[in-house]
């Protein structure tokens, strides 16, 4: 029952306002998609809502058929679908290797986790270099790869990432954007991505939704979505 | 002189980290002052005194009363903390409603303490000499229970670095301490986490009663005054740090035994204070504090 991800007419709201309105949408497994939308797009608590961070008022939402909601999110973890939240991704108290460690603490699969571990570090080797380091040591970039290298040990299926390159320089966003496209053809990893910087998720995308005030405007590929200089204008801001 | 001084302080300084140690580990586990620790402490202690006044045994009551002191850290959690944490989430007041809570549930251990067993002072019985060890012609003030707390001490400093420091789950621990909703998005079930915290700070607690009590008195607020030293070493040692609490509790116990020596009695628990004053002067982050990390 390999359906993917199918999100159906999910409304969220905080109180009287609505902060997701009705959104439909599907990915297929393997596909990357990222979600576009500036600030209060409802971007964010979409992702919140799916990894189960806080409840839906309306909707479904299924993971290979299996409902995603009313589910906690270490529960959804261990199931598969990991959420690497926006700039906060690391426990800046715990060294480089204990935030690792985290990933597969609750593994049974030990053999698996040494090896996702090694796995990690030879995707972002940098980490090598720092295992006994605290996380708030690192830099910013380097932060978020410690985030998804960890998320990688977890073994996830489904990966949820929450504007990444949030207060990165444009060559680390290049590069943290890289290895997330070669992460998701090596292991064959579903990604819903959350971004306000469209340009760069549209280039590693399959295809973008575009939010505005919780709701869809349009979905497409990357060249439908770019080619529309009204969408470029008013969206995606290039 | 001098070597007496010390021992009373290094004796009465093993006490304090005792509570101090209780204290760390909430703090480590939840990020939560917990008031109501002397409150916890003490109802395991009278559960202690009650298998002892039955079995005539303290060596049987000391792990049963741990177990219990485990037993009602976990249910202060259950039945207070945790439903607490659910529904007052965010903002000002998740930050202080803890606070308020534990206070409210000292008062309420108290009070049914006081209900049970009355306020009357009860002599718990030691199962050790508490006359000092004798060299030569010359008794120390420094007795087997002495040391008895000492090692109670250090054995519980022991076991909690060991399972904090080298363990799997000292680390979940630490981080649902540290970041509860990165530690959940990790996978880690952060409400069992905890629970264990509050169980493995209300063992402690309950050592600490078990140990110190014998050799004073027991009445519902006989470990109160106990609290705030605890508290104060616990600062002292950075708050976060199990070998702070101790050191925190020694610098206090002996900081207190020489100014009871050699200044005043009358200014012992002022003192108290003015050495807390001056550790955060100098170590703001307390001894054991941990610098804070760049911004990314």
């Amino acid at each position: 029952m390999n359906q993917g991800l199918v999100v159906s007419n999910l409304s969220i709201d905080y109180g009287s306002v609505s902060a997701v309105k009705d959104l439909s949408f599907a990915l297929t497994p393997g596909e990357l998609v990222a979600v576009i939308g500036s600030n209060g797009s409802g971007k964010s608590t979409l992702i919140r809502s799916l990894s189960g961070l806080i409840a839906p008022t309306t909707g479904a939402a299924s993971w290979n058929g299996r409902s995603l909601l009313g589910k906690k999110p270490e529960e959804l973890v261990r199931e598969g679908i990991v959420h690497i939240s926006e700039g906060k991704s690391v426990i800046p108290e715990l060294t480089v290797a204990e935030n690792l460690a985290l990933g597969g603490l609750w593994r049974s699969d030990k053999n698996d986790v040494r090896l996702a571990h090694e796995e990690s570090l030879q995707i972002f080797p940098i980490l090598a270099t720092r295992l006994n380091q605290r996380a708030d040591s690192l830099s910013g970039g380097e932060r978020q790869m410690l985030a998804i290298a960890r998320a990688l040990i977890s073994r996830p299926q489904l990966l949820l990432l929450d504007e990444p390159s949030l207060g990165l320089a444009p060559l680390i966003i290049e590069q943290i954007f890289v290895a997330l496209n070669n992460l998701r053809k090596r292991y064959g990893l579903t990604v819903l991505l959350v971004e306000q910087n469209a340009m760069s998720a549209l280039k590693i995308a399959d295809r973008g939704l575009i939010l505005h005030l919780g709701q869809l405007v349009t979905s497409g590929t990357p060249a439908e979505l770019m080619q529309d200089p009204q969408l470029r204008a008013a969206y995606l801001g290039f | 002189m001098f070597i007496d001084t010390l021992l009373i302080g290094i004796s009465s300084g093993a006490i304090y980290s005792l509570m101090a140690l209780a204290l760390v580990l909430v703090w480590r586990s939840t990020r939560v002052v917990n008031f109501a620790q002397s409150g916890q402490a003490v109802l395991s202690t009278y559960i202690g005194y009650e298998i002892t006044s039955k079995t005539h045994n303290y060596w049987i009551s000391l792990p049963l009363a741990i177990i219990c002191g485990a037993l009602i850290g976990s249910l202060v959690d259950l039945l207070f903390m945790s439903l607490l944490s659910k529904r007052v989430k965010s903002g000002p007041i998740a930050e202080i409603a803890p606070v308020i809570a534990t206070l409210g549930l000292l008062g309420l251990i108290q009070s049914v303490i006081g209900l049970i067993w009355g306020n009357a002072f009860l002599q718990y019985p030691s199962p050790l000499s508490g006359k000092g060890f004798t060299f030569g012609s010359h008794t120390v003030p420094f007795s087997p229970q002495n040391l008895f707390i000492v090692l109670a001490s250090a054995t519980v400093l022991a076991i909690f670095g060991v399972v904090f420091r080298f363990t799997n789950l000292g680390l979940a621990l630490r981080a649902s301490s540290f970041a509860p909703e990165i530690a959940q998005l990790a996978g880690i079930r952060v409400s069992r986490v905890r629970n264990i915290g509050w169980s493995f700070a209300g063992a402690a607690g309950a050592v600490a009663g078990a140990v110190i009590t014998p050799t004073s008195t027991l009445s519902p607020n006989s470990l109160d005054l106990l609290f705030v030293s605890g508290f104060i070493a616990a600062v002292i040692g950075g708050l976060d740090s199990l070998v702070g609490a101790v050191v925190g509790g020694l610098v206090l116990g002996i900081g207190f035994s020489f100014i009871l020596q050699y200044i005043s009695s009358s200014v012992t628990f002022l003192a108290g204070f003015i050495i807390l004053m001056i550790v955060l002067l100098v170590r703001p982050r307390g001894i054991f504090g941990k610098r804070v990390g760049r911004n990314a």
